[in-house]
């Protein structure tokens, strides 16, 4: 008789339970370090981060599997394939990055924010994002999305005392648990028709679904796409965005913008490429048109943000970040048409990951200025330049990267492959609309640019750089050089198997 | 000319590109020690002369080991794979066609450094000037020497930040508007060029320039053609200018500093043309059929429409400001180039060549010569400098106001001087189109583009008349004639107008195998 109990792959799991299991040692490490000695919290979250993004190392050489039904091996609830390898280096490498901001803002908001809960909370939501891309049946599709989302909340409400952090995590949270709901719903549908969660299964089964069934099964698609639709922050569900950037602590609104929308088009790449893939004439263009909305509606708020208003920078890159999720979303709309989905899906790797060294690098010269400018107006980094000539040197080339212009040449080049999965699954009106919102984009990215050399108003503030801001900075700024000499690094996703 | 072994020739092809980019990273570190010259600004004006000539004399020797006998091979190449996922190889080389520009480009450039460091830009520190200046020169040197389409887009798009902070961070009145107007309108055509590259690459399967010019469009369906010449050809367009995409370059040229505008005018706009006649020409000829009549249409209407705007500018009272009538001048020397390359006939093409390279020189000189006035008088503007009866810069500045006439004679397309050739043979082309397109049409072109060599005559008449001629008041003060670094920044530009006027086969001998070629199928 053959066992029951599943055997389990502890080197494949590695990743998201080093960062699950150290979130637990904090929250109890908590209790018993004394006030002054908080810090080692911190230290030890970093190094929980770095050894979880270590561990992807040993797990290379092959695809693994765990969690797999007793009966038919081949069919696993965690696979650890080249594509969730790629996510988990984005989700622990960005959250990384985040926990390196996150140290010296802790040290300077004098206690307002509770050590322990934060490290532990950003420690769970990372290792939810984490255990997303690996997820390959609905139901731990589904926790792993509400575990990385439901410490986010928090996160953002975190600072005490704070109204407009409080507001922004209930907008956040509510609009979360709706579309959760509506998610929840349409896997209960595709359950009725299917009779299985497992994706691969799913692919096969819902093809020959009873005819009577087809309107709940389609019902059920689309219903299920709303849920990670949300979570990409796509239009329509792209308000809550701005509001919370700016309520969330600087570091919050970094880690969001990078790990909340990878766990966003991870979870929709499977449901889409994997589980439904029979339905590409109903989700691709649905998508295509969610990613056209998304990226103007981002990039036309980011337009409007006033240089001088409070927190306009952080406002600017929050509006920025939802318009690059557009762009994110357009490969996978590329994926329901063309012949090779594959390659269109390593588009989307290639930009993500472009975006989340650029975009926390960004964010990192914010939080640098952050530090002497409260207000983190985008008119507070006119002079920068005069200030320090090396954080304006790299904001600028954060901003171009972002913008696709050399010298960003990796910026650049994640812009072309996007455009040629466009292009190659025939969809040039898609093509056509992202090329003129590269057009909008560039207008706000290079006005803050060109601030960013004019001549300081009044004698040039000095930014102190603590040193974990420095090594974010240094961290950020040597990738998106590397990659601009090799964007071969990231762009061999898009030649290569995923799944 | 001299015998230099093919590695070497890579090398160098290799070098002048990169090394405008590594001297502009340098010149952003502080001067090491022994070369700190007088002051830092002096040092690093200094380190972007020394640059500019390394490369110089890098592209001149390039162009003597370049093997005159076959203008039509592809020489000093190199091609390595850079991104395989994206099939991008950094594939560089250099034939008849782009040779001359790359020459003309290094030339500017250096010209336009050397002119710096004896007269610093007025604006910031010159640092970042330099650095910016060695970009663009990277980035222009690149677009003429790439051989892949992504690669020529990169080098396309590399010098528009460059362009825009010289631009919005060293020049005239309005230069922040004129900036915008100049990057947003180069990005909103490059960007729509690039889906037009991928198109083209895509279904052809290869983005190599040589590759796609042997295969002359045979993998390519006409609807493909048609949509990929179009979307290449509003980008190529946009820069070239061709009316009516030419808006921006009336206030980018007024705007801009005299540097600015050389290089501008020089050699940038000459990226656009390039692209033209090395991308769309080869790659999708019956796109280009389909389209060529319209853009001979739009390049005729540019040549008239330049020159009437020209001679409204130049009338007493109009407030016309010199900068502003060359910038719209080029508007219609460039729709001779236009209108050359419409014809699809190795005539037109070698005329358009010429005249590309003939409007580098002398709207270059030109740029120089407005520059230094502005320096002396203060102003551009022709009522403030003519006055009532003229300037009379022949008695104040007898030796400026000869180059001027010189250079507005140049322009004018006198024959013996550089300007005539290219013009000529762009409008004998249009005398005899190339197959498939209609003869009454392009005689039409023709017949007005012929008119429109007469209002150039006009206008630029007018403003000899009126800069240089004139009743000098006795009291009125002596202007500083032109000084020595001026004469050693203007001169080659002088003699290589009357060079090629009076030799034009030394490029025609060049350009011409390498059009034959490219218009009957590729390059070998």
């Amino acid at each position: 008789m053959s066992s029951l109990v599943q055997s389990v792959d502890w080197l494949a799991i590695a990743p998201p339970t080093i960062a699950a299991v150290a979130g637990l040692a904090v929250l109890v490490a908590d209790l018993f370090v004394p006030g002054t000695r908080k810090p080692l919290l911190g230290r030890l979250s970093v190094a929980a981060l770095a050894a979880a993004t270590l561990m992807l190392l040993p797990l290379l050489d092959a695809d693994r599997g765990t969690f797999c039904l007793v009966g038919d091996p081949g069919v696993c609830s965690y696979t650890a394939d080249r594509f969730t390898l790629v996510i988990q280096f984005l989700v622990l490498g960005g959250a990384l990055l985040a926990a390196l901001l996150s140290v010296t803002a802790l040290k300077d908001d004098n206690r307002r924010l509770p050590e322990g809960e934060y490290w532990f909370l950003l420690l769970s939501s990372a290792a939810g994002a984490a255990l997303l891309p690996a997820s390959r049946d609905l139901a731990t599709l589904v926790v792993a999305l509400e575990v990385a989302s439901l410490p986010a909340f928090a996160l953002v409400g975190l600072r005490h005392g704070d109204r407009r952090s409080s507001e922004a995590a209930l907008k956040f949270f509510l609009s979360s648990v709706t579309a959760t709901a509506v998610t929840l719903l349409g896997i209960s549908f595709v359950y009725a028709v299917t009779g299985t969660l497992h994706l691969g299964l799913l692919a096969e089964r819902i093809q020959d679904a009873d005819g009577q069934l087809g309107t709940l099964a389609q019902t059920g698609v689309v219903l299920t796409l709303i849920g990670f639709a949300f979570k990409t922050a796509a239009v329509p569900f792209h308000f809550w965005v701005p509001d919370t950037y700016v309520g969330a602590p600087l570091p919050v609104a970094a880690y969001l913008s990078v790990i909340g929308k990878a766990v966003g088009f991870s979870g929709l790449i499977l449901v889409t490429v994997r589980a439904f893939p029979s339905y590409a004439d109903v989700w691709g263009p649905a998508v295509a048109v969610l990613a056209a909305l998304t990226m103007t509606a981002g990039n036309v708020g980011a337009l409007r943000q006033q240089a001088a208003r409070a927190h306009s920078a952080v406002r600017l890159l929050a509006w920025s970040s939802v318009g690059q999720a557009g762009y994110l979303l357009v490969p996978i709309a590329a994926a329901a048409y063309a012949t090779e989905p594959q390659r269109a899906i390593g588009s989307t790797l290639a930009y993500a990951l472009m975006y989340g060294a650029v975009n926390l690098g960004a964010f990192a010269v914010a939080a640098v200025v952050g530090r002497t400018q409260p207000l983190n107006r985008v008119s507070d980094y006119r002079g920068l330049y005069a200030a320090s000539p090396l954080t304006a040197l790299l904001l600028a080339f954060f901003l171009l990267c972002l913008a696709g212009l050399p010298p960003g040449v990796v910026g650049l080049f994640a812009k072309v492959t996007v455009f040629s999965a466009a292009v190659d699954a025939g969809l040039g009106w898609l093509a056509v609309v992202m090329a003129v919102n590269v057009v909008i984009a560039l207008v706000y990215y290079l006005k803050w640019t060109a601030l960013l050399f004019r001549a300081p108003e009044g004698a040039p503030a000095t930014h102190r750089l603590p040193a974990p801001l420095t090594a974010a900075l240094a961290v950020t700024g040597v990738l998106g050089v590397a990659l601009s000499g090799a964007p071969q690094l990231i762009l061999r996703f898009t030649d290569t198997g995923l799944f | 000319m001299i015998d230099i072994s093919e590695s070497v020739m890579q090398f160098l092809l290799a070098f002048t590109v990169v090394a405008p980019l590594l001297g502009a990273a340098a010149a952003l570190l502080p001067a090491p020690p022994g070369l700190k010259g007088k002051s830092p600004e002096q040092a690093v004006l200094r380190h972007g002369v020394t640059v500019t000539g390394a490369v110089l004399i890098a592209v001149i020797v390039l162009a003597l080991g370049f093997d005159h006998d076959q203008p039509s091979k592809m020489q000093a190449t190199t091609d390595i794979s850079w991104i395989p996922a994206l099939d991008v190889r950094i594939h560089l080389g250099t034939d008849g066609i782009s040779l001359p520009l790359l020459v003309l480009t290094a030339l500017l450039t250096f010209l336009c450094a050397l002119y710096s460091y004896f007269k610093p830009p007025a604006g910031p520190a010159p640092k970042a000037f330099v650095a910016l200046l060695l970009v663009l020169e990277s980035g222009t040197l690149a677009t003429f020497a790439v051989l892949d389409l992504i690669l020529f887009f990169l080098a396309f798009e590399t010098v528009l930040i460059p362009m825009y902070f010289l631009i919005a961070r060293w020049g005239g009145e309005g230069r922040a508007r004129a900036a915008w107007r100049f990057v947003l309108y180069t990005l909103l055509g490059s960007v729509v060029m690039l889906l037009g590259l991928l198109l083209t690459g895509l279904e052809a399967g290869t983005f190599d320039m040589v590759a796609l010019a042997t295969d002359n469009g045979r993998s390519l369906t006409t609807s493909v053609q048609v949509i990929a010449v179009l979307a290449i050809g509003i980008g190529l367009a946009v820069k070239t200018p061709m009316w009516p995409l030419h808006s921006w370059l009336p206030d980018a040229h007024t705007a801009a500093p005299t540097v600015g505008s050389v290089l501008l005018a020089g050699v940038l706009l000459k990226m656009g043309t390039y692209g033209f006649v090395r991308i769309l020409l080869p790659a999708a000829p019956d796109g280009f059929r389909t389209f060529a009549p319209y853009l001979a249409a739009f390049a005729v209407v540019g040549i008239i429409y330049g020159s009437l705007a020209c001679l409204a500018l130049a009338k007493r009272g109009a407030n016309g400001d010199l900068k502003r009538l060359i910038a719209y001048s080029s508007v219609g020397h460039m729709g001779f180039v236009l209108l050359g390359i419409a014809t699809m006939t190795p005539t037109g093409v070698n005329g358009a060549l010429f005249a590309n390279i003939a409007h580098g020189l002398i709207t270059g000189l030109l740029f120089f010569l407005v520059g230094g006035l502005k320096e002396r008088t203060g102003s551009t503007a022709l009522d403030t400098l003519a006055e009532e009866t003229g300037a009379a810069l022949y008695g104040k500045a007898p030796r400026l106001g000869g180059l001027l006439a010189f250079g507005a004679v140049a322009s004018l397309g006198l024959p013996g001087l550089a300007g005539f050739w290219g013009e000529m043979l762009a409008l004998f082309g249009a005398f005899e189109p190339a197959e498939g397109l209609s003869r009454p049409a392009f005689l039409t072109f023709m017949a007005a583009g012929a008119f429109g060599t007469l209002l150039t005559a006009a206008y630029l008449l007018v403003v000899v008349r009126r800069v240089c001629m004139g009743a000098a008041p006795d009291e009125a003060p002596e202007l500083t004639d032109v000084r020595g670094y001026e004469f050693a920044a203007w001169t080659p530009l002088v003699v290589l107008t009357v060079v090629a006027g009076l030799w034009p086969k030394a490029l025609l001998g060049l350009t011409d195998p390498a059009v034959q070629q490219l218009l009957a199928g590729g390059t070998r």
